[in-house]
């Protein structure tokens, strides 16, 4: 800012008012960021306490001598490295299995014409009105009729296929300019090769934006895997698995909230890192 | 190859790439979509492998006006009234807060997005941890833990509503600093030149202008509320949820699934609150579509 001594007097008072905003903004932000971290922090501190101490008053808000043993005891005593890997596993097909479905169907929607287009395309909006919630009884039948039961696949399957991802991607397929097109036809180029030479690496922000929100689901997901795999420890996710760490009652609470701390982390640094796709994706195309 | 051939391999084509999300829509959200307007005419059978008997609409009027629905309704309503304006009001005025070339406030930015990413599974353990009497926090803050909040038929909720309300306000946050950066900066800028107080032109500018913000930011918390019962599931459990007042609607259908199987009252509570969802909807829609600001 550029000081002006001419209108000084009147900026004299609206120069202290911005600072007091300032203030008051900042003050806002850290007690709302302390009240928000304070039970991460506790967790994250409790996870290193040994069950006396996590008990002890008043409380401990920093570990003395930090159990690292809890979160030995979470992935092996736990089995939370089983479930940890069940959750890559579970996240990797859902987001590749997703992604892939979109991209197809994005790319045909925004690139041809066929009969029953406009329907189809109702179809697929429609399906964004229906929660999954009000599906499972019948879903649970389906997949328990089928041999992807006792499989990964029964956890992954159902999810492989977005409305969210289609709606996205076709409008970043649309907003291709029609000329690149033609001009690929020119050079003899047919329509797969178009679609992964040229499509796909120019609606790559959309498609991070997509992958992004799409690990996050899986990744987090909790009412499907407890459907499936309560009782089917080896397809069992760590959302799930911390359940019944939980309710194992033997572990101690320094164990259970090492493993929330376990569960935590990757998407942790998945927001760190993606930030601005996750923002992107959790406000799609709703805000201007 | 002629054009007409070209046309029709083209179309095959389309046809294929659209196939496989078409399918897996299909099978796994519309047809169990509507595959309950047919389980909830029957009565589920009292051993597997019987048939199903003819309820008619019998079985839905019966379920909707049992008390353990009734309970459940007012559940649901309760968390949702709960958590909602709580986080649309707070998320909005940390978004309000952070908004301003200040130094830091990507880290803050950070911070707030944290509980959006956290599963439920993660913030019920985290919060559950510190609501047993075993620990040692709450008895240090001077809070009765005789009986536990959990097993408290008075504050059980509350407890659930905490969890839900951390984890909606990193969402709320996302969402409203993302409205306040589309917002047209000269109108903002001209009413501080007019010599608006910060409050009043907050009121009188921006709170109109975000409208379309907070209706969408409302409607979201309102459906993610309305289908809640992770916290429920792991802090509670299925056998003593009724008695402390939490057993929601959702939760009552993964019970109809799992615990005490009947797909025809499962497929009645999935109705029923499908249909609240949708009203709920409209309701949202219509009432704010009149005060609403779409013009920005």
């Amino acid at each position: 800012m550029t000081p002006d001594l001419s209108v000084s007097a009147v900026a004299q008072p609206k120069r202290s008012r911005v600072r007091r905003s300032k203030i008051a903004s900042y003050l806002v932000l850290t007690l709302g960021a302390i009240v928000v971290l304070f039970p991460l922090y506790m967790a994250i501190v409790s996870s290193l306490l040994t069950p006396v101490q996590i008990g002890q008053q008043p409380p401990l808000f920093y570990p003395p001598s930090p159990q690292w043993k809890n979160y030995g005891d979470a992935f092996v005593g736990g089995h939370l490295n089983t479930y940890l890997w069940n959750s890559v596993l579970q996240t990797l097909e859902i987001v590749v299995g997703s992604v892939l479905t979109s991209l197809f169907a994005a790319f045909a929607f925004a690139t041809f014409q066929f009969p029953f287009k406009k329907i189809i395309w109702a179809l697929i909006l429609a399906t964004l009105l229906i929660p999954f919630e009000v599906t499972i009884v019948t879903n649970y039948q389906t997949i328990s009729s089928t041999h992807l039961l006792g499989s990964m696949w029964a956890l992954t399957v159902p999810f492989m296929a977005s409305a969210v991802g289609i709606f996205l991607l076709r409008q970043a397929f649309m907003a291709i300019p029609g000329e690149i097109r033609e001009a690929t036809i020119l050079d003899g180029c047919g329509p797969m090769r178009y679609f992964w030479r040229v499509a796909v690496p120019l609606v790559r922000p959309q498609l991070a934006a997509f992958t992004v929100i799409a690990v996050l689901g899986a990744w987090n997901q909790y009412l499907w895997p407890l459907l499936l795999t309560s009782n089917d420890e080896a397809h069992r996710t760590l959302q799930i698995g911390l359940k019944t760490l939980n309710s194992g009652t033997f572990e101690g609470y320094g164990v259970v909230l090492a493993g929330a701390v376990i569960a935590s982390i990757p998407m942790l640094i998945l927001m760190v890192v993606f930030n601005r796709q996750l923002v992107r994706s959790l406000t799609g195309g709703a805000i201007k | 190859m002629t054009v007409r051939r070209q046309r029709r391999s083209e179309t095959f084509l389309a046809l294929g790439l659209v196939a496989p999300a078409v399918i897996l829509l299909s099978v796994f959200l519309i047809y169990p979509f509507f595959k309950n307007f047919t389980l909830f005419l029957y009565h589920a059978p009292p051993y597997p492998g019987l048939p199903s008997k003819w309820a008619g609409l019998s079985q839905f009027f019966d379920t909707i006006t049992s008390t353990s629905f009734l309970d459940g309704l007012k559940a649901t309503v309760l968390y949702t009234v709960l958590v909602v304006p709580v986080g649309v009001f707070l998320g909005l005025v940390l978004a309000v807060a952070a908004h301003q070339k200040l130094k830091g406030m990507a880290i803050y930015r950070t911070i707030f997005a944290t509980t959006a990413v956290s599963s439920v599974a993660v913030a019920a353990i985290v919060f559950g941890t510190f609501m047993n009497p075993v620990l040692g926090l709450l008895p240090w803050l001077g809070i009765d833990t005789n009986p536990t909040i959990l097993q408290n038929p008075t504050w059980a909720m509350f407890a659930m509503a905490i969890i839900g309300l951390w984890q909606f306000i990193g969402l709320s946050f996302i969402l409203f600093s993302a409205g306040l950066q589309s917002l047209p900066e000269e109108v903002l800028e001209a009413a501080k030149l007019d010599g608006a107080s910060p409050a009043k032109a907050f009121f009188t500018v921006t709170i109109p202008l975000l409208s379309p913000t907070i209706f969408y930011v409302f409607t979201v918390g309102v459906i993610a509320a309305m289908f809640t019962f992770g916290q429920m599931d792991l802090l509670v459990g299925p056998g003593a949820a009724s008695a402390v007042h939490v057993n929601t609607l959702a939760y009552q259908i993964y019970q109809y699934v799992v615990t005490q199987p009947n797909p025809g009252v499962a497929a009645c509570i999935s109705i029923a609150l499908f249909i609240l969802t949708a009203i709920v909807t409209l309701v949202n829609f219509r009432f704010l579509e009149r005060r609403v600001n779409y013009d920005a």
